[in-house]
């Protein structure tokens, strides 16, 4: 070894950043990121310099300024009298509330359509097809129009509804369907209401415990529990009985016919209801695909064994296919979820007041803020988007592969 | 070395942006041939086009006439139909020239905005429109209703006021767009449109059922809808105010289309007259503009009078009568100061 001798060592000539293979790509990056910076600096620069000649700064002060415009769907109050930021955060909660059930109802769908196309039945395998071909190559928007064009031109108005009109309310007088939107009736929450209401909870998590217990005691002792039927009767019993002990606390106010429009109950607005579906709708075609190449992934080797060891078939889907196919299943399907996120900002289009509608709309173009605006619309959306991909990541590492 | 050379590069560039919008907007303007007004996306009366994409209206009319003012030519002007809630940035912006889209002139838009506002060409305010059969008399018996309401404009913040003032509640709908808001009113999704009242007979005038829908007495705002400009640059704003006022006077004094050329062709015994159509004194110069701009302008479009009975006339389906649009003689509104 030691009569090896080093090679000699080469003083560094500023020609082998260029010519040496060892620094060229280091010169390369330096010179790029020179360049980006130099982008950048000019963008800023430019932005300052044409503000400045428009005679405007850039400043957030407008946010804590009297908002002056109503919203319609405000999960927390608000009023016109409020400020901007409270505005901004009304339509921050009507986004992610569109989002969160919109991503539910995709998933539900999507899942559906994806096992249904492989069905062994053609008539349903042809049907799924032609469901997720017509979601997925038409645009997103059209199917937002369309379903609120539904919504408001084939529905009856509220006076169609009065005596003697010719709407009626269905479901025991308790739903009406208008083409102002779903009214629904909406649950008071009387004296003694809590306690159920934890009953509820609390009967979840017991549900949850059981189901572990039933997984620990068959690994054990090789006998299952009947864990469906238990878990309904965990759902409902206890819960029922503690509303008749407490003297049923929880009310129905039915919507009812007021002046102009339905009062009482709970509005679910037009706007809301075509965008939520229309999401969901076409959201779920991609998550059908992905479903299915989920499943398809899996060796068919996998199926016969199954079968060759007598387990049933929806047993084999939900034992052995489903379980490999989420390996390959969540990475795309959180794409998914953040493409009906940001998607959702389409919103405007249906007048649903999202915070694109409030702060990226009605606020920018009241208070011709629209660069301050955008950037905390930008961030407002990139800050969901890595809050949604860090709790699917976190989901995927829990199934995926586990090598032992 | 090669940063140096680079960073000289990017000076050069910079300097040459600056340059070029220093530029005047005159200049501009003339240096494209075209007129680039920002225009509603169609608003009968007002501004829409016509079966062969020929725009017409009566803001049309005013585009049309500082075309000519700057241009000469009256089809010199290339229409950018914008939103309510895009039509001042894309002021800003540069990607029109000036904006005649029923815009009302208030204090922040006139200063915050960093816009300027060039006089008024109809004066407005806002009111509501339901239909009869609901059998609405005044806009205080409108307590819980669903108003469809254009975002992005002075109407939805008066809206807010008008019913927290008098202890009503309501229920907004959100639209976008003029056409949008019709359909939704149209097809029961709202109870009520509001917008300016002119709007709102533009509106109705394209309703099959006209009669059926009635516009309520209460007017809740002031509207004074006029022509806008950038800030700052002074010359172009004189132009646009001056052309604005120079119709508005053509009709105080009677000039009209079909006489203008006349009274242009020989000094008349009216020296306001003589100086508005260049056949005295030097007007026309100290605007940067040819001596006779108003000739051309009023045989072009004619004068103020002329144009509100064209396009929005009591003779026309809108059907709005002068009321404060007419001249201060007349008990109107419509005052243009002196051209000296
Ligand atoms: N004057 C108000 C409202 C302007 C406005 O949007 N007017 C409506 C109706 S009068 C309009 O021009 N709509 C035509 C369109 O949407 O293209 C403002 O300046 O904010």
């Amino acid at each position: 070894m030691a009569d090896i001798t080093d090679p000699p060592r080469e003083s560094f000539r500023l020609s082998q950043l260029l010519y040496d293979a060892r620094y060229r790509s280091l010169t390369i990056q330096v010179v790029a990121a020179i360049l980006i910076m130099l982008v950048l600096v000019e963008l800023v620069d430019n932005t300052v310099t044409n503000l400045a000649a428009l005679g405007k700064d850039i400043g957030f002060g407008f946010l804590w300024t009297t908002a002056g415009y109503d919203i319609n769907q405000q999960l927390i109050p608000f009023s016109s009298q409020d400020t901007h930021a409270r505005a901004a955060l009304v339509g921050i909660l009507n986004t992610l509330l569109v989002a969160f059930l919109g991503c539910i109802l995709a998933t539900v769908i999507g899942v559906l359509a994806g096992v249904l196309r492989l069905s062994n039945n053609w008539l349903v395998a042809r049907i799924m097809t032609v469901y997720v071909e017509a979601m997925r190559n038409t645009p997103l928007l059209i199917w937002i129009l369309i379903v609120f064009a539904v919504m408001t031109e084939a529905t009856p108005q509220p006076r169609e509804f009065r005596e003697g009109g010719s709407a009626s309310m269905l479901l025991w007088e308790s739903v009406a369907i208008s083409n102002r939107g779903v009214y629904i009736p909406r649950p008071i929450w009387g004296e003694g209401s809590g306690l159920v209401v934890a009953i509820f909870l609390a009967s979840i998590v017991g549900i949850f415990a059981l189901r572990r217990y039933a997984r620990l005691r068959q690994a054990k002792t090789g006998q299952q529990l009947p864990v469906l039927w238990m878990s309904v009767g965990l759902f409902f019993v206890p819960a029922i009985l503690a509303y008749f002990v407490m003297g049923r606390p929880v009310t129905l106010e039915y919507p009812e016919l007021g002046g102009f429009n339905f009062t009482g109950g709970i509005q679910v607005r037009n706007s809301f209801i075509a965008l939520w579906l229309a999401l969901s709708l076409y959201t779920s075609a991609f998550i059908a695909e992905i479903v299915r190449a989920g499943i398809l992934a899996v060796s068919k080797g996998q199926t016969e064994a199954a079968f060759a060891l007598g387990i049933q078939p929806n047993r084999t889907m939900q034992l052995i296919i489903l379980p490999q196919a989420l390996r390959v299943i969540v990475p795309p399907l959180i794409s998914q979820y953040l493409n009906l996120t940001k998607n959702s900002s389409l919103a405007i289009a249906v007048g649903y007041m999202d915070v694109r509608s409030t702060l990226g709309g009605i606020t920018i173009n009241q208070t011709g803020r629209e660069l301050e605006g955008m950037l905390l619309l930008g961030l407002f959306y990139l800050i969901t988007s890595l809050v949604i991909s860090a709790m699917m990541n976190f989901y995927n590492s829990s199934v995926k592969l586990k090598e032992r | 070395m090669k940063k140096t050379v680079f960073l000289g590069t990017l000076a050069v560039a910079g300097l040459a942006a600056s340059i070029a919008s220093a530029q005047s907007t005159l200049e501009q303007v003339q240096g494209a041939g075209v007129l680039r007004c920002g225009s509603n996306e169609g608003l009968a009366g007002f501004a829409a086009p016509d079966a062969n994409g020929v725009w017409s209206g009566f803001d049309v009319s005013l585009c049309r006439a500082i075309a000519t003012a700057v241009l000469g030519d009256p089809q010199a002007v290339e229409f950018v139909p914008l939103t309510s809630q895009t039509r001042f940035t894309a002021l800003a912006a540069g990607e029109v020239d000036v904006l005649v889209r029923n815009s009302t002139w208030t204090f922040s838009r006139d200063t915050d905005l960093g816009l300027d506002f060039q006089g008024v060409n109809y004066y407005d305010g806002q009111g509501f429109m339901v239909s009869t059969s609901l059998g609405v008399a005044s806009a205080t018996e409108l307590d819980g209703a669903t108003v469809c309401i254009q975002t992005g404009t002075t109407t939805e913040l008066n809206l807010a006021d008008f019913f927290r003032v008098n202890n009503m509640s309501y229920e907004p709908v959100p639209v976008a767009t003029n056409a949008e808001g019709q359909q939704q009113y149209l097809a029961g999704a709202c109870d009520v449109y509001t917008t300016d009242v002119s709007g709102l007979a533009a509106s109705r005038a394209t309703f099959e059922n006209a009669s059926e829908h009635v516009i309520l007495p209460e007017i809740v705002s002031k509207e004074p809808l006029g022509p806008v400009v950038r800030h700052g640059d002074n010359l172009w704003g004189d132009i646009v105010y001056w052309t604005l006022h120079g119709l508005i006077a053509a009709e105080e004094y009677g000039i009209t289309s079909a006489n203008v050329r006349e009274l242009a062709s020989a000094p008349t015994d009216n020296p306001e007259i003589n100086r508005m159509l260049g056949t005295e004194g030097e007007l026309g110069a100290m605007i940067g503009l040819s001596n006779d701009w108003l000739v051309n302008v009023i045989a072009a479009v004619g004068n103020y009078g002329e144009i509100f009975e064209q396009n929005i006339g009591e003779n026309t389906p809108v059907g709005l009568a002068r009321g404060l649009n007419a001249q201060w003689t007349d008990g109107g509104l419509l005052y243009a100061p002196p051209f000296r």
